[in-house]
């Protein structure tokens, strides 16, 4: 459909947009002390953290920007943040 | 890995790490679901959120300007009124839109009693265009437009306070939250969202960027803010408060050191002229809403 006032953009299209460039330090998940309390995909700005059948915690590295929040709130340190080697 | 995300808010988004404001975006898409119209301010979740031809929003979302956000969510509400349709408005906007440029069409929305959602992140300076003071600066804060130096000490005026503003205007309900307690911000959108009329909700998001902080300790900070009484979570009913997050209350300097804006008040050594000041700003918030949790010696 031709748009015939002002500018529209496709629902998620900052989708393609891979932040996970942006980071400097990486969360690792430590699966043996996590409890599966969900609260690092509950806090993660991004919303970038979905789970496996499990229910374990599952980041996707292609848009975490490492900010660390996850690791901080997390009950258990169950989330090392760890340098990024490229 | 490329999956699928859930939320209403995608991920891809430009906001700095560890920021509040995202977080709080996605906690309120979570909670008024897909049949919901967002009309966003001019601001940092409008410029991170839809760079065009990009944006996170998964829901039909419009940009008004600074001004007139109030004034577009009025004319939608007007519009599915008319064609009997049942979608949900929430109107968002920073601190800047909502307390300073756009007060005159909020003002007038809210008199008109048109039925939406306005939200505000107050993240408690013009962070987008580069960390100016705005109407929801607190006392002594350093900006880019106050700046502490040794002439001042930083914002010289009190933060207004826009939820009594518009609890003025009759407001059936007005609240404030913060992105440090996610799931009453979630319940407080809902309860929001199910009243009729003109309803206001101010979130308090701590900036890592604006406010000098890393990323990780967004949450912490929000915590702080209200463990020191200098932000109070509450509710209002029919302009009567109903609800108060309590406390047992922190001394304002573990709240103030963690901060770059107000680094200014403990070097070199703490002011404590200043920082009674804005202690008798938190004793005053605890008084008036009561957040003191009394403990039994």
């Amino acid at each position: 459909m031709a748009l015939g006032l002002g500018c529209s953009a496709k629902p998620g299209r900052a989708k393609e947009n891979r932040t996970g460039s942006w980071r400097t330090f990486r969360p690792e998940f430590l699966h043996e002390k996590c409890t599966k309390c969900g609260l690092c995909s509950l806090v993660c700005p991004e919303g970038c953290i979905g789970e496996d059948a499990e229910g374990q915690p599952v980041p996707d590295y292609d848009y975490c920007k490492g900010c660390g929040l996850c690791a901080e709130e997390c009950p258990s340190q169950a989330i090392e943040m760890k340098k990024e080697e490229k | 890995m490329t999956g699928e995300s859930c939320g209403l808010f995608e991920y891809g988004h430009r906001a700095c790490g560890g920021c509040a404001a995202a977080m709080a975006a996605r906690t309120i898409l979570d909670a008024a679901g897909k049949d919901t119209i967002i009309v966003s301010a001019t601001g940092c979740m409008e410029v991170f959120s839809t760079p065009y031809p990009d944006t996170a929003w998964k829901v039909p979302w419009i940009h008004s300007l600074f001004e007139n956000n109030s004034a577009v969510a009025s004319g939608i509400v007007a519009s599915l009124k008319k064609q009997g349709r049942k979608e949900k408005v929430i109107a968002l906007g920073g601190d800047g839109a909502t307390f300073d440029i756009g007060i005159l069409c909020l003002s007038g929305a809210f008199e008109r009693g048109h039925d939406f959602v306005y939200i505000c992140y107050d993240n408690e300076a013009y962070m987008n265009t580069g960390i100016q003071r705005s109407g929801a600066t607190p006392y002594d804060a350093s900006t880019t437009t106050s700046p502490a130096g040794k002439c001042s000490m930083g914002n010289r005026r009190p933060k207004k306070d826009l939820p009594m503003i518009l609890a003025a205007h009759g407001a059936p309900y007005v609240a404030t939250a913060s992105v440090a307690y996610l799931p009453d911000l979630k319940k407080k959108v809902e309860k929001a969202l199910a009243t009729e009329g003109p309803c206001y909700l101010q979130v308090h998001a701590p900036c890592c960027t604006g406010w000098g902080f890393e990323g990780e300790k967004t949450m912490a900070i929000g915590k702080l803010a209200i463990e020191t009484g200098l932000w109070v979570n509450y509710e209002m009913e029919d302009g009567k408060v109903t609800r108060v997050k309590k406390v047992v209350r922190k001394p304002v300097e573990v709240y103030l050191k963690e901060q770059r804006r107000f680094r200014h008040l403990f070097k070199p050594k703490p002011n404590e002229t200043e920082i009674a000041k804005i202690q008798a700003v938190a004793d005053r918030n605890a008084e008036r809403f009561g957040i003191d949790i009394k403990l039994k010696k």
